[in-house]
């Protein structure tokens, strides 16, 4: 015990003990996002040479991660902003009083699509993220399918049990296709598709980048998922076709705003500044092809064609209020008959 | 025992003078223990577990939140799912773990150490390797996916494959506890009398292991109940309790019905407590003070035959786990099996590299030391000391509770809990200290289990004796106690640290900035469509856990071989 009791005194302290302080002078800001790994590194550099006496701490993880994290915190949050998170995540922030009224120098110059229509306002948007089919052409010729264009074309026979795509319960993007149907094609005729959909697909998976990873592996054939994923995937190598469907996709915007128990809300307000400058926005657009500065539009490789005309009017607010009703549909429909199966 | 030598003996047991100081200390460490149990468990279960009675907006709900959910078409299903899946498993790696762990310690084959080291390779690989070698193996491109024979490899099939690996190691190490101390005398008057083979494991050894039998069941099927990462990878279109509390909580951020997805997933851990009390009355002590350790001698047939199957077993274990290391060096799976080791540059897939590594061992290590050291202490004064009964109750329901609890929910409740601006605990928030705490509690109940198999099977002859010499128990706990389990302990201080080196769903909401470990790099990776790099993550922690787990095996062979000399017969010896 006492052997135990010598080797656990110091490791308590080594614990315990602040970790080393880098560079005092400048505040570390603690960013909550839900950002791509490879994107942290360039959005680090971007803003500290940006706001030079900030330094920014990231706490990432996926979106439904993060956001869940976050409101758990909210007696106490532990943020001082959060940044690329879904919009839609944001706005379930904002209705809990949870994010600080500022509005960023120059957002005026922004699409009005990636600026917070009510007042007070809260957050900015930067990017868009679409959804799209990621499509094994190396799969699909083994069964004759064709790359599909439209939506419908997902129906075909040859693809019956070979598209998965994410549970909407689960992920935010399997919400956001879910909600681009319904308004895209209508309630009615949203639900008719989704009906004759469930016949192929292979299963709803618990992920939002999972469905193209596996299309991407030869897993599936056809998976649903975000355009950049797509894209990532088909630049390691994947035989992907990624397809924005030309009949309108839904979609939802990364977005970012200061929490409001920030103790640093003079270098928050200047990050925020900065994420609407059209620098920041040439950042943006090295990964996504739609951001929120007009006129910048640089399309990252693999990235697929027509993918700004295939969106969608997407209303965010609806899409926040009707959530838990169309869940409750969707589960109605679909996971009774998954029982069945 | 105390009581009958009190009895026999009434003036050699001075009850009052000895006693009184002896008793106020155990009482202050029991209480000191429950202490400890109710903060790391039982507050931030308890703040979670009142969100259960919160409406999703906030306020007050009441019981409507269960009776929605009791509502939902897919419950039932999900729970028969995941009753039918532990079950399943249950019945296949029980069995299985125990011809193993009967292989190990009942017979002299040959390899057991390196048999032993193999078969616990699951508990050191992140449970997302599983699935990635699955995948290669039985998924839709894998290369033996004709032995599904047209089934998919994503559902049920793929659930209880991956979970039976999973489990396999923890049913084993309860298993080997419960057989490793026993009698020889036993089998020595089982022989004397022509008792035949079958009839002695029938009456000496099933009945011995009775009390591991039981654990192992139950630590089985919860942990398979409670399991969210399998059926989240390879469950494909299949509901099961877990994944419906992650949807609730990650998908839908709903934390009331994720605490009532939660409350039910319990209700295994409390039939386990109450069983765990039933057996208790009825297991009697095996390894008594005069008892001589059980030593197979070598027997051909016995032994070959053990070998075969174990190597059998351990062959398949390693196949599925070297799948997955093959996995980590190609290219692009499946269209470019060109080999590489870029998938080791870990910066290139996360801008953290090799940092998360680092943190994962500083924690690993605080856990196996801190962790051990409260789990055995912790086991003996609620097994082996008879005072402040209700006390010893509590630590001992706490104690189970863990198992039953799924990491997600653990995780939920720590934030709750931790980060309240009323606790002053909370300057612990987003610590590797926190960390640490943290996966004690996740992992507390499998490694109380194994403790207290161990205490179990000393006689509490040990404890009236020393009692009677009025010995204090910390002496006989020191003496006798301590260096009988020293085996077990250091099994235990492995067994925190390899869990610690692979656990994800709790501590991923806990980790914070410069606290990241390598097991949620992992997620992280694989959800980039990194599997590549994400596997080769999962090998190096693998091989720091084997590495962990072979120094075990040769400080046993080296250092404790001495130590226990004293077991031995003297004329034997």
């Amino acid at each position: 015990m006492t052997a135990l009791g010598r080797l656990a005194l110091p490791l308590v302290l080594a614990l315990l003990a602040p970790l080393p302080a880098q560079a005092a002078e400048r505040t570390k800001l603690t960013i909550y996002t839900a950002l791509e790994n490879d994107q942290l590194g360039p959005f680090k550099a971007g803003i500290e040479r940006a706001v030079p006496e900030v330094e920014v701490v990231w706490v990432r993880d996926s979106t439904g991660v993060i956001t869940a994290r976050f409101l758990a915190e909210k007696d106490n949050p532990r943020a001082d902003m959060v940044m690329g998170l879904a919009a839609s995540s944001l706005l379930m922030f904002e209705k809990q009083g949870l994010l600080a009224t500022y509005e960023p120098k120059g957002v005026e110059a922004l699409k009005p699509a990636f600026r917070d229509a009510k007042t007070p306002y809260t957050w900015t948007g930067t990017d868009a993220s679409i959804g799209v089919i990621c499509f094994n052409t190396a799969e699909a010729e083994k069964d004759k399918a064709k790359t599909p264009a439209r939506w419908a074309d997902l129906l075909a026979p040859e693809l019956k049990g070979k598209v998965v795509m994410p549970h909407p319960a689960s992920s935010g993007t399997g919400y956001l296709l879910v909600a681009g149907w319904l308004q895209g094609m209508g309630e009615e005729a949203g639900w008719a598709y989704m009906d004759r959909l469930h016949d192929n697909i292979a299963a709803y998976l618990h992920s939002g980048s999972a469905p193209c990873v596996q299309a991407a592996r030869g897993e599936r054939t056809a998976g649903l998922s975000l355009d950049m994923r797509g894209a990532a995937e088909k630049t390691k190598g994947a035989p992907l076709a990624v397809i924005a469907p030309a009949d309108g996709t839904g979609w939802d915007e990364e977005a970012y705003a200061i929490v409001a128990t920030t103790k640093h809300g003079d270098v928050a307000r200047k990050v925020a500044d900065w994420g609407a400058t059209k620098a920041a926005n040439e950042l943006y657009a090295k990964s996504y092809a739609v951001v929120a500065y007009p006129g910048v539009a640089t399309v990252p490789a693999n990235y697929p064609a027509g993918a700004e005309a295939a969106m969608i009017r997407n209303d965010l607010g609806w899409m926040a209020d009707n959530r838990e009703r169309v869940l409750a549909e969707w589960s109605r429909r679909y996971e009774a008959k998954a029982a069945k199966k | 025992m105390t009581e009958a030598l009190a009895l026999a003996l009434p003036e050699a047991v001075p009850v009052r003078r000895a006693r009184v100081p002896e008793r106020l200390v155990a009482t202050v460490l029991i209480a000191g223990l429950c202490l400890v149990l109710v903060l790391i468990l039982a507050l931030p279960l308890g703040t979670l577990l009142m969100k259960s009675l919160e409406a999703p907006g906030g306020g007050f709900a009441g019981l409507s939140n269960f009776r929605t959910y009791f509502a939902t078409p897919t419950l039932v299903e999900a729970l028969v799912n995941s009753l039918a899946v532990a079950g399943t498993t249950v019945a296949i790696v029980v069995p299985l773990a125990f011809a193993y762990a009967y292989a190990l310690t009942r017979t002299a084959m040959r390899f057991r150490g390196v048999l032993l080291a193999l078969a616990l390779l699951p508990l050191f690989a992140p449970s997302l390797l599983s699935g990635i070698a699955l995948t290669h193996i039985l998924g839709n491109q894998g290369f033996l996916r004709g032995l599904l024979m047209g089934q998919s490899v994503y559902g049920p099939i793929g659930i209880v494959i991956a979970e039976c690996l999973y489990a396999f190691p923890h049913a084993l190490i309860i298993l080997m506890t419960a057989l490793a101390l026993s009698d020889a005398r036993l089998y020595e008057a089982a022989a004397a009398m022509g008792t035949g083979r079958l009839r002695t494991f029938a009456t000496v050894t099933l009945p011995g292991a009775r009390y591991g039998l039981v654990s192992a069941a139950f630590v089985v099927f919860t942990l398979v109940v409670t399991d969210f990462g399998i059926p989240k990878v390879i469950g494909g279109q299949y509901p099961v309790l877990a994944t419906d509390a992650y949807r609730q909580v990650v998908g839908q951020q709903n934390f009331p019905m994720g605490a009532v997805v939660g409350l039910l997933m319990l209700a295994p851990a409390v039939l386990a407590f109450a069983v765990d009390r039933l057996i208790r009355r009825r297991q009697s002590a095996l390894l008594t003070a005069r008892s001589v350790p059980y030593e197979p001698k070598p027997h051909p047939v016995r032994d070959g035959l053990s070998l075969a199957y174990a190597g059998l077993v351990a062959g398949l274990v390693v196949a599925t786990y070297g799948v997955a290391v093959w996995a980590s060096f190609i290219r692009y799976w499946p269209y470019n099996l060109g080999l590489t080791l870029d998938h080791y540059d870990f910066a290139a897939a996360d801008s953290d590299g090799w940092i998360p590594y680092g943190n994962s061992l500083l924690m690993a290590g605080a856990v196996a030391v801190l962790g051990t050291g409260l789990v055995f202490c912790g086991a003996y004064l609620i097994e082996k000391l008879n005072v402040f009964s209700a006390g010893r109750a509590l630590a001992q329901l706490l104690a189970m509770l863990p198992l039953a609890v799924p990491g997600l929910v653990l995780g939920l409740g720590y934030v709750f809990f931790f980060n309240a601006p009323w606790n002053p605990l909370n300057v612990l928030y987003g610590t590797l200290a926190l960390l640490v705490i943290n996966t004690v509690a996740h992992y507390y109940t499998v490694a109380h289990v194994t403790a207290t198999t161990a205490l179990k099977q000393i006689d509490p002859e040990f404890e009236a004796v020393s009692a009677s010499l009025k010995v204090p128990f910390w002496q006989t706990f020191r003496r006798v106690s301590l260096p009988i389990c020293l085996p077990t302990v250091l099994e235990l201080a492995v067994y925190l640290f390899v869990n610690a080196m692979t656990t994800v769903s709790a501590v991923i909401f806990l980790y914070g900035p410069g606290t990241k470990l390598a097991a949620i790099a992992i997620v992280h990776m694989d959800e980039a469509g990194a599997t590549a790099s994400a596997a080769a993550m999962a090998s190096v922690i693998m091989a720091t856990a084997l590495c962990a787990r072979l120094a075990l095996a040769l400080v046993n062979r080296f250092v404790l071989a001495r130590a226990q000399v004293w077991r031995r017969r003297e004329g034997t010896a």
